[in-house]
């Protein structure tokens, strides 16, 4: 092997490599905690650490400059390190089978954070006393549904992601008898109501667009707030434009003022059509009935000691029809998913569970039982050699 | 000598522990001890009116004691009695401490008119709550993070106020001068004076004396039950829901329902009269029957209350924070002089010091029913014992006093930490449902904390050896080899723990909410003494640092550590903000702060250091050049 390959080679095995990247790595967890007071905790995991390379925006120009490595990138490169080294290295002796156990959880415990943060879907699921349910909802992410109400027994729909109608491109969908044109896009949204007199002609044709109109709002990162994207869409036929309509999840059921509450409708070529920006959804093969919310507190005080959902859960099939209980610290796993209690208000009987699918959750629990029993295994081989060291001058 | 004084410091230290174990006595006449442990509802656990008192002064006056304008002292418990029966007296009594120049202007007031120059009367300040009302309404406008420190102190001193008004109003209606004379006349017309209430409201014909004397009467009631608190006096009735206390006020505006008046309403009247009258021997008679009523419902409850009050009264931590500075002090002295005895002596003070404390915690986890860690206070606790412990079991094994100065340092400074973490009430509260686990506090909570214990420790050993090699010619190369691997014994364990403790918070994470890992600042900071541990341990393998290199990297677990507990808590986001605090901010700053330039001294190369020095007597050679080597 020539020199400079070796050279290279011996960087990437030395432990000079893990000390730094452990550093860097301590400084962007740090630096990752401290931004939270501006982005919230879902805002900077997407910014220092599912990302390459960190990018800090500057004061009011819009551009970006990367000011630090991000999580992948130390992850990886840790990741990398550490594999490298133990197959450049490896030679088993008891004597190092504690290091040798703990680095190898510290591999699937770092596979493990890359793979549920990719697989990972967490979504909640709201639902008053006595509502059925089959479908959680995103608390990030939204998508645009077109759903073909037209035959009864069933809904069909069509659902794109935000992204996309972020991008503005046209979207031509085989199941859909025509094209979607995003004519506006806000990423949040204020509305108001469309004063005749002084603004512009209204973009939409129909529906809630012709009364009221959305303006851009600066994007939240707060805890308790999220974005509440809004857009024109205007659907384009083979014959030619259809209409326009403005969107927003701000829109639908759950609105407050009765006039955004009705669902926006349309019929083309004999069948019809329901348009709505909602929270992306993610339909399950059985459904929740809240049968009742129960808000404990501690005597003669305003905390709570406890919350729990008493839901009637079913599957179309017939096969699961029973009562389960989910309360604080004790999530049902069911299906894949798993629900945990999340938000409760118990005055207008609401609860919100958590529905959160993770395929790799079992890794972590690997990880964790290999790198303990390597951490003792190793610091007790230390610690007998140490007794028997301190021990053992003073036999006779 | 060289064995007697140590055995003489082991028995003097031991008589003096036992002497604040004793019964508390009583001051005079009244039995104001066992009036203490009468049982009342606070925060959702039943507590002795002791620790309503105690907690109530902490939170007015950052201090337990209360000095009445003549100079003397009163127990906290004759303090809620003058509060609640005889409040003339006690709104002279200065007790609510006031340091903000700007709101002592608004009151017209001069730190000279405080006593210890900060604390007030109530009578002082009635002057002026008019205004206070109206700035306290200006400042709850404020979002708490953005409130000036004027601002602060108004909601502050205003919520006193309020605390103080609810205490007075909560066991009889104050102002009344004979309300168990009131309770006896109501006893006595209760069906004449609800015909003639009925009748007026019905617009009737009726008794105009009989109706008015009763809606006066029921005027007080109700301000009672509207304003009273923080506790509920009123047991339930026998065979009801045993936590279903009720309010004073409340049960007495019943009496216009039921015609009776409740027993416990009477007893408490009975207790001011008395208090009031100065007539000791039916006051010590009434809490007889009182007490005999009560054990007969709750003889559990009332042990248990008992116990509390003993503790509450024998201060265990303190005791404990006092010895642990007297060990510092004799194992730091050991270095100088009498080595051998002086070693012993504190060695044997420090253990009895951390039993007391270990006493101490283990009466808190039986009063609460839960772990040892449920909140910043006994957090403050854990971190302190946990580090003592490791620091019993060097010293045992090293015997060269190091271990006793780090565990009388960490001692005594986590247990005046815990003191200063007590002044916002009642340090047993009730946990947030989420933490509602004892499993998970047990396991998680428990072995965090003890993580945090063992980062300090290997902190403040490698201060002991930098300060000890660099101003001093004592580090010789035994000493500083012992410290090294003492060091390194405990950044492993430290790891070790803060690992596994992590990790579990992990589980526990993934169990409640569904995620192992969420970014939330405290896992975060757990996450940090994690990686900063095994930084060091692979710099160490690694051969990048020697000896100094570890004792610094070893103080810079002191900030990340400190960072982590009370830091990542001030960010004000995530699942675990449970204790923020701005006075804690200041004291992180200045720890940091000291701490940093205990780095940079550390850095200062070895031959510079006194004990390192060439031609310093004492130190050996092979280490001077293993330290040139490692100064590299």
């Amino acid at each position: 092997m020539n020199s400079p390959l070796r050279s290279a080679r011996d960087v990437l095995v030395s432990l000079k490599l893990t000390v730094i990247l452990l550093a860097l790595g301590l400084i962007l967890v740090f630096a990752a905690t401290l931004d939270q007071v501006n982005l919230g905790i879902w805002g900077i995991q997407e910014k220092w650490f599912r990302t390459f390379v960190v990018f800090q925006p500057m004061g009011g120009s819009g551009t970006s400059v990367p000011i630090f490595p991000g999580g992948y990138s130390i992850g990886g490169l840790l990741l990398f390190n550490l594999i490298a080294a133990h197959i450049y290295r490896f030679k088993f002796t008891w004597k190092k089978a504690g290091i040798q156990l703990t680095h190898l959880g510290v591999i699937l415990l770092l596979v493990g954070e890359l793979l549920s943060g990719l697989w990972q879907e967490d979504y909640t699921m709201q639902i008053t006393e006595g509502e059925t349910k089959s479908h959680s909802e995103s608390q990030h992410f939204n998508e645009l549904a077109i759903i073909d109400t037209t035959n009864p027994e069933f809904d069909e729909v069509v659902a794109i992601p935000e992204e996309i109608v972020a991008g503005r491109e046209p979207i031509q969908h085989p199941k859909l008898p025509f094209r979607i044109v995003v004519k506006d896009y806000f990423p949040n949204s204020d509305l108001g109501m469309r004063d005749a007199a002084t603004a512009k002609p209204a973009q939409a044709t129909a529906g809630i667009g012709l009364s009221v109109q959305a303006s851009a709002a600066p994007l939240t990162y707060k805890q308790n707030e999220r974005n509440m994207p809004a857009a024109s869409i205007e659907l384009v036929g083979a014959n030619g434009p259809i209409g326009t309509w403005l969107v927003s999840t701000s829109f639908g059921p759950h609105s407050r003022a009765p006039f955004l509450q009705a669902p926006q409708t349309l019929t083309h070529e004999g069948r019809t059509y329901r348009l709505a920006l909602r929270w992306t959804r993610s339909y399950k093969p059985f459904s929740f009935r809240l049968i009742k919310v129960t808000h404990d507190v501690y005597p003669g005080t305003d905390t709570p000691k406890n919350f729990s959902s008493r839901l009637e859960l079913k599957t179309p099939d017939g096969r699961d029809d029973r009562e389960v209980l989910i309360y604080m610290n004790n999530p049902l796993r069911y299906g894949g998913y798993t629900f945990y209690q999340h938000q409760m208000d118990s005055a207008q009987g609401l609860t919100g569970l958590q529905a959160v699918k993770n395929p790799s959750w079992l890794i972590p629990y690997i990880a964790c039982s290999l790198m303990t029993l390597g951490l003792l295994g190793q610091f007790g081989i230390h610690l007998l050699g140490f007794i028997r060291k301190r021990t053992g001058p003073k036999a006779p | 000598m060289k064995k007697i004084f140590p055995v003489a410091a082991l028995i003097l230290t031991a008589l003096y522990l036992f002497s604040t174990l004793r019964t508390p006595k009583n001051p005079a006449e009244f039995d104001v001890v066992g009036f203490s442990k009468l049982p009342v509802l606070l925060n959702g656990r039943l507590k002795p009116l002791d620790t309503v008192a105690r907690s109530s002064l902490l939170q007015l006056q950052g201090r337990q004691t209360v000095e009445k304008p003549d100079g003397t002292k009163l127990q906290p418990i004759e303090w809620l009695l003058d509060v609640s029966f005889h409040s003339e007296r006690a709104d002279t009594y200065q007790t609510f401490e006031l340091t903000h120049p700007e709101l002592l202007a608004l009151f017209n007031l001069t730190i000279a008119d405080g006593q210890g120059k900060k604390r007030f009367s109530y009578k002082q300040l009635s002057g002026k709550f008019g205004e206070l009302d109206r700035q306290a309404k200006l400042a709850r406008q404020v979002e708490n993070a953005a409130r000036s420190t004027f601002q602060s102190a108004v909601v502050q001193l205003y919520g006193n106020l309020i605390h103080y008004q609810r205490l007075r109003h909560s066991l009889v209606a104050p102002g009344r001068g004979d309300f168990l004379g009131d309770l006896l006349r109501l006893q006595e017309n209760a069906e004449k004076w609800r015909v003639a209430v009925t009748a007026k409201l019905n617009k009737q014909p009726h008794d105009e004396a009989a109706a008015a004397a009763a809606m006066e009467l029921g005027e007080h009631f109700a301000d009672m039950g509207n304003i009273s608190g923080p506790y509920l006096v009123v047991p339930p009735p026998p065979g009801g829901d045993p936590n279903d206390w009720k309010p004073v006020g409340g049960i007495l505006l019943e009496t216009f329902r039921s015609g009776r008046v409740d027993s416990t309403a009477l007893a408490y009247a009975g207790f001011a009269r008395t208090w009031r009258n100065g007539e000791p021997k039916r006051f010590n008679e009434l809490l007889v029957l009182y007490r005999a009523d009560l054990a007969k419902r709750f003889p559990e409850r009332l042990s248990k209350s008992d116990t509390e009050t003993r503790f509450n009264a024998a201060q265990p931590f303190y005791t404990s924070a006092v010895l642990y500075g007297l060990a510092f002090f004799l194992a730091f002295v050991s270095w100088l002089a009498w080595p051998d005895a002086l070693q012993r002596s504190a060695f044997w003070i420090t253990g009895l010091a951390w039993l007391l404390a270990t006493g101490g915690i283990l009466t808190r986890m039986w009063l609460e029913g839960r772990p040892p860690v449920t909140n910043l206070y006994s957090s403050a606790l854990f971190v302190g014992w946990g580090a003592v412990m490791l620091c019993l079991i060097l010293e045992a094994v090293y015997k060269n006093a190091i271990a006793s100065v780090a565990a009388g340092a960490i001692g005594c400074a986590t247990l005046i930490i815990a003191h200063h973490l007590s002044l916002s009430g009642d340090t047993l509260e009730m946990m947030q449902a989420v933490l509602d686990t004892n499993f998970w506090l047990a396991t998680h909570v428990v072995i965090v904390t003890a993580g945090y214990s063992a980062t300090f420790l290997a902190g403040f050993l490698a201060i002991i050896y930098l300060l000890r090699g660099l101003l001093s010619t004592t580090l010789d190369k035994q000493t500083a080899d012992s410290l090294g691997r003492m060091t390194y014994g405990i950044l492993c364990f430290a790891t070790l723990f803060s690992f596994v403790g992590t990790v579990l918070g992990g589980i526990w994470a993934d169990q409640s909410w569904g995620r192992f890992w969420g970014w939330d600042p405290k896992e975060n900071g757990a996450l940090m003494i994690v990686i900063w541990n095994a930084l060091i341990l692979h710099a160490r393998w690694g051969g990048l640092v020697k000896t100094r290199g570890i004792m610094v990297l070893a103080i810079g677990g002191n900030i990340i550590t400190a960072w982590s507990w009370f830091g990542t808590n001030m960010l004000g986001v995530g699942l675990h903000s449970y204790g923020s605090q701005s006075a804690v901010a200041y004291w992180l700053f200045v720890f940091v702060g000291s701490q940093l330039a205990l780095i940079g001294l550390g850095l200062i190369p070895l031959d510079k250091w006194r004990s390192f020095r060439s031609g310093s007597g004492k130190a050996a050679t092979p280490l001077a050049a293993d330290s040139a080597k490692a100064a590299r």
